[in-house]
């Protein structure tokens, strides 16, 4: 009974009907004293629900069907629920991913901290705000004071999220749960937020179970791993055995899945070669309307940006949220409007065509979104979707639905499945019909807006190995923006890197991967988690 | 499982089905029931139900056949309901989605206008529509059809205001679509379930209208409308209440059935409830 | 400061609605057959055409209407909302002494409906898909589609025919002479099946959007977190849940209080309350458009200034809204 947190032969059954009848089956994991202990999978791995198992708090129709899970050798699952009660917040606590909606919007951040110390302390009320204020200024909140003050939605994403650590450490608990608590957050923001956890942890000796699908966040912060596939454990050990050394067929093939984080060897382009699209001194301002015309702050999403994509090759767009690279992608398809500056497509100028001029050019470029759940009408059915585009242009429906079919082969879909709804479709496979869908016109640049960014790591692959190999063989260009650093060092020739609307950098990928000239480049790469760990070149199954 | 199936699953919508069609039966067998004028005098004024097995829901205080007023009632109860329910959700869906989809000033002008009719009492803008253009029983309908557009304007450009920014009406616009076709074919299909199910309030609310406006004696006094009825038997409440309490009970179970029917088709529709215990 | 921000711009948007609903209803009553002379020689029984040249003179319709409309628009700046012909007295006079009547039974079935549907929307989303809240449910539906009026006679069947608990109607006792505690408990007695009759819907309505918005907040995320901190189920409810459910309902007050007007039109008829509905009534049966006017003037004003309050309470509730600039 040395360990602090037992998990013996956990199986939770899913309500009746359901894709599979267990969220876990026969998972076994301990956690001791001091140490933090990664729990990694992909989505559907059923890891979410091992936290809400932990914690007693499982959604209803799903229940815990078996087995045992003792807390310094208390079994939690026979606790009557006013003890479970008096055991949550207090002794285990919990970090959600999305700081967000996972604090109250109506009510102050001290309060909903001081809360911890209402619901299981006597302390008075000037003892719980003195509290407050010493947990708000231990997770290095810039303006602790007045962060007792603010509502949530006052406080910057990295700032609720240690608003958020801070609520968790209060009662001084043995075990923390943390599920994905960096997912939403930039990178930088990441970085620091696990050198948070990670310092915390090591001063208190708290054991910290964490969540995660992310194996550069294990590589940076686990001293074990544990790995999760469809409900069951498939792997465990010490961070450097199952990094470096995995055993099982599923770790290698998502640690293989992993991009290592330099630019992919990959051929020059010939020099000389013409730019097909060029963004020359382009900027969007974003105005919050005001009553009677008296216009609220204005945000500059885009200032003055100026680049170009050579023929055939690939440029990323990098940068945080809020760094204005998407807003340039929706400029360049002419979904927004920029106040300034000209795109030129080849040699038409596409912002000073007429509506129904620009409809005619739309096919030489196209865009692939990010959610593959909300880029499809979900009342189409998939062929018809890839063959939309070409019947708008003039092509007859017999002749876009083979094209469709074609695409399917191309995408690496079967073309049985054109007659079917995409809510019948996988994550990856709705990315894949979105991909045909932009193919079908047969563009010659493809804008991909974070188009791999929901996908789990090795569907993440798949499709970037897509992509690679349709530009070598339909000659695309390719527009590539993403927040992702490892993602854009796989697969872009040139890289700008973009901050506060204006682009601070902009070179080849080695050249900013290799020797980045700028500070913020720097920064952003030094906050990619686990850079320590280069992932083991392993031999992936088929 | 098809929506209808999901629909026919659901207690409520079954059930509002259920009284939904015993209603449309009334009104469908007025005629051959009853082919004289409901408002022709019967027979001896109020006399109770079930006293006299040639007038089983009694006779009114102008000696009318309560049980032919209540079958030819369910007639207009339903054409109103209908016609100003048609009227009120077109207006409403288009202003709504010409608000919803472009925004901008086009969005403040309409919305403006929704404001005005919101600002007013609707019953009190019934009042006087009725009051400048008469009481008319078409003249009424459309009245009840034009106060009524605002909420389903409303709820059209919400769904509207969040679907034009979702990624596939973005991919669309990127194909070379016309707003036209985006507007009708892309957006229209997947925001109208909510203002259906919202239609049903719209029916309950019209048939309430146009009842209450004829109690008060200001809807059309030559149809048989269950309104009119109520509003006669009030000179004789304190005895014959039964005048007064029949047809009320009729409008109940019609008002009763449309919204079942609407939940029941919201429930069907709304797959988030869906599978909760 | 955020508040007061907040309506001054709220009222400030309001005005040009405003404005554009009076020259609106203006000209709509332009339309109607007759004007106010024609209403007051029939009245008097008919008048000779030259008498009634005067009288529209004295009227000042004998102008073209934009001057009609300007010296209207100018008149309501002032307040001055013209001349009741069936009441022979100023309409804005006639209004005052009806207003009191209404807002009371506006006030009290408002607060019956919040109240008593706030609590039955709690009970059912706890007890969902349970007996309490198939009741509850049921109830709700049997409420929201009993016509307003033929409730308020059922009641008077029930209530003060057969049982004789409760007057059949009117506002107090003519001729009482009651004062103080004794003719407030007079006038509560009195008003007692109105408030419970106009508020039957508005109650059927928060019931359902309560039990709805309860179910919605108690599957968010930070329900969960409260959870998690130890917090048993009633501190959840009462501390996280409640004030987050409200604000769909506090949307709804605002967007109704128009329907709330023209259900009192109803309900004061039917119980024969002078107030400003019973005054439509008989200004829509006897022609009287200039009372008529004055009524939806002043109930504009009345839902503008509801609306006022619900915004304000939002914001009061929400610290999202309104923002710090």
């Amino acid at each position: 009974m040395t360990a602090l947190l037992a998990i013996r032969d956990l199986t939770v059954r899913l309500p009746p009907r359901g894709d599979r009848d267990f969220a876990l089956q026969g998972v076994s994991l301990s956690l001791d004293r001091g140490e933090i202990l990664c729990v990694v999978g992909e989505s559907g791995s059923g890891k979410s629900l091992l936290a809400g198992t932990i914690m007693r708090l499982l959604p209803p129709g799903i229940a815990v069907a078996g087995g045992n899970l003792r807390l310094a050798g208390e079994d939690l699952l026979a606790l009557p629920e006013a003890a479970m009660r008096r055991i949550r917040g207090a002794r285990i606590a919990m970090i959600f991913q999305e700081p967000m909606t996972a604090l109250n919007p109506l009510r102050r951040i001290g309060d909903q901290i001081g809360e911890m110390f209402r619901i299981h302390t006597r302390l008075s009320r000037a003892a719980i705000e003195e509290r407050a204020l010493a947990l708000l200024t231990e997770v290095r909140l810039p303006d602790p004071r007045a962060a007792l003050q603010a509502y949530p939605h006052e406080l910057s994403g990295g700032q609720r999220q240690r608003a958020m650590i801070a609520m968790a450490l209060a009662l001084e608990p043995d075990v923390i749960v943390a599920d994905e608590p960096t997912t939403a957050l930039d990178v930088t923001t990441q970085a620091q937020i696990l050198a948070l956890v990670r310092d915390l942890q090591r001063r208190r000796g708290t054991a910290v179970l964490f969540i995660t699908h992310d194996f550069g966040v294990v590589a940076e912060i686990a001293d074990r791993v544990a790995v999760m596939q469809h409900g069951r454990l498939v792997e465990s050990g010490t961070a450097d055995a199952v990094l470096n050394r995995p055993g099982h067929p599923y770790t290698r093939s998502l640690i293989a899945a992993v991009p290592p984080l330099h630019a992919a060897p990959r051929p020059p382009l010939p020099p000389g070669t013409p730019a097909v699209l060029r963004i020359e001194g382009v900027s969007k301002t974003y105005r919050r309307s005001g009553w009677f015309g008296r216009g609220g702050p204005e945000t500059r999403a885009v200032a003055d940006v100026t680049l170009s994509l050579p023929r055939g090759g690939t440029l990323g767009i990098v940068g945080e949220s809020g760094s204005g690279k998407s807003t340039l992608a929706r400029c360049v398809m002419r979904l927004l409007r920029p106040e300034t500056g000209r795109i030129r497509l080849g040699d038409t100028e596409l912002l000073s065509l007429p509506a129904t001029a620009w409809r005619r050019e739309t096919h030489r470029i196209q865009m692939v979104f990010q959610d593959p759940y909300a880029s499809l009408n979900p009342r189409r059915r998939a062929g018809d979707l890839v063959a939309q585009g070409p019947i708008l242009h003039g092509v007859p429906r017999a002749e876009a639905m083979a094209r469709a079919r074609a695409l399917f082969e191309l995408v690496g879909l079967s073309p049985d499945s054109l007659g079917r709804f995409p809510h019948e479709f996988s994550g990856g496979q709705r990315q894949r019909i979105g991909l045909a869908r932009a193919l079908a016109l047969r563009p010659e640049v493809l804008v991909a807006d974070e188009a791999v960014s929901a996908l789990d790591v090795s569907v993440q692959a798949q499709v970037l190995r897509l992509l690679a190999d349709l530009q070598k063989r339909l000659g695309l260009s390719l527009l590539f923006i993403t927040h992702d650093l490892r993602v854009a060092a796989q697969i872009c020739d040139r890289i700008a890197v973009m901050r506060d609307g204006h682009v601070v950098e902009e070179g080849t990928a080695e050249q900013v991967f290799g020797a980045p000239r700028n500070e913020y480049t720097r920064t952003l790469l030094a906050s990619v988690p686990g850079q320590a760990w280069v992932p083991p070149v392993v031999a992936e199954l088929a | 499982m098809s929506t209808l199936g999901r629909f026919l699953r659901n207690p409520a919508g079954l059930i509002g089905l259920l009284l939904l069609l015993l209603v449309v039966a009334a009104a469908l067998s007025a005629p051959s029931l009853y082919p004289d004028d409901p408002l022709r005098l019967a027979g001896r004024p109020l006399q109770w139900p079930l006293t006299n097995p040639r007038f089983p829901l009694g006779t009114d205080n102008t000696g009318r056949d309560i049980a032919a007023e209540i079958l030819h009632g369910a007639r207009i109860s339903l054409a109103i309901g209908l016609v100003a329910t048609l009227l009120s959700v077109t207006i409403g869906i288009a202003v709504g989605a010409l608000a919803g989809y472009y925004g901008g000033w086009v969005d403040d002008a309409l919305m403006r206008i929704a404001e005005m009719f919101q600002i007013l009492p609707n019953f009190l803008l019934l009042l006087v529509l009725v009051a400048v253009f008469g009481s008319e029983i078409g003249t009424v309908t459309l009245a009840i059809g034009l106060v009524s557009w605002p909420a389903s304007a409303r709820l059209t450009r919400a769904e509207f205001l969040t679907l034009r920014q979702r990624e596939f009406i973005e991919a669309c616009r990127t194909l070379g679509m016309r707003d036209a076709q985006i507007i009708l074919r892309e957006i229209l299909p997947n925001a109208l379930p909510p203002v259906i199910v919202y239609a049903g309030v719209v029916m309950a609310t019209a048939i309430l209208l146009e009842s209450a406006l004829a109690f008060l004696n200001l809807s059309d006094p030559n149809v048989p409308s269950w309104g009119n009825l109520i509003g006669a038997g009030r000179a004789v409440l304190r005895v014959q209440w039964y005048v007064s309490a029949i047809p009320g009970l009729a409008i109940l179970v019609t008002v009763l059935a449309v919204s079942l029917v609407g939940q029941g088709l919201n429930d069907a529709l709304n797959p988030r409830l869906r599978g909760r215990p | 400061m955020r508040l007061l921000a907040l309506a001054s711009r709220r009222l400030l948007a309001s005005l040009p609605t405003l404005l554009l609903v009076l020259v609106g209803l203006f000209l709509l009553l332009q339309l109607a057959p007759g004007d106010t002379v024609d209403a007051l020689t029939a009245q008097i029984g008919g008048g000779d055409p030259a008498m009634m040249e005067q009288l529209r003179q004295f009227y000042g319709l004998d102008v073209s209407v934009p001057i009609q409309l300007g010296r209207y628009l100018w008149r309501l700046v002032q307040l001055d909302l013209g001349f009741s012909s069936i009441y022979g007295k100023p309409v804005a006079s006639v209004i005052l002494e009806r207003l009191p009547v209404t807002l009371l039974l506006m006030l009290s079935s408002l607060l019956l409906a919040i109240a008593a549907g706030t609590a039955l929307g709690i009970l059912a989303a706890r007890r969902v898909h349970r007996w309490p809240d198939t009741l509850i449910s049921t109830l709700g539906l049997v409420f929201y589609a009993t016509p307003s009026f033929w409730f308020g006679l059922m009641s008077i069947v029930l209530f003060s025919i057969y049982l004789g608990w409760l007057p059949p109607g009117g506002f107090e006792e003519i001729g009482g002479g009651l004062t103080g505690l004794a003719r407030a408990m007079d006038i509560a007695t009195h008003m007692l099946l109105p408030t419970v009759t106009l508020a039957l819907i508005f109650l059927a309505i928060y019931l359902r959007i309560m039990r709805a918005s309860m179910l919605e907040v108690m599957t968010l995320d930070y329900v969960r977190t409260a959870r998690a901190k130890g917090l048993g189920e009633a501190g959840v409810l009462l501390r996280h849940a409640l004030r987050n459910a409200l604000l769909p309902m506090v949307t709804l007050i605002g967007l109704q209080a128009g329907t709330l007007l023209g259900g009192a039109v109803v309900v004061e008829s039917v119980f024969a309350l002078p107030g400003l509905g019973r005054l439509a009534y008989d200004a829509v049966t006897q022609r009287d458009l200039n009372t008529l006017l004055g009524i939806v003037f002043v109930s504009a004003l009345l839902v503008i200034a509801v609306n006022l309050v619900v915004d304000l309470l939002y914001a009061r509730l929400d610290p999202r809204i309104g923002g710090r600039a």
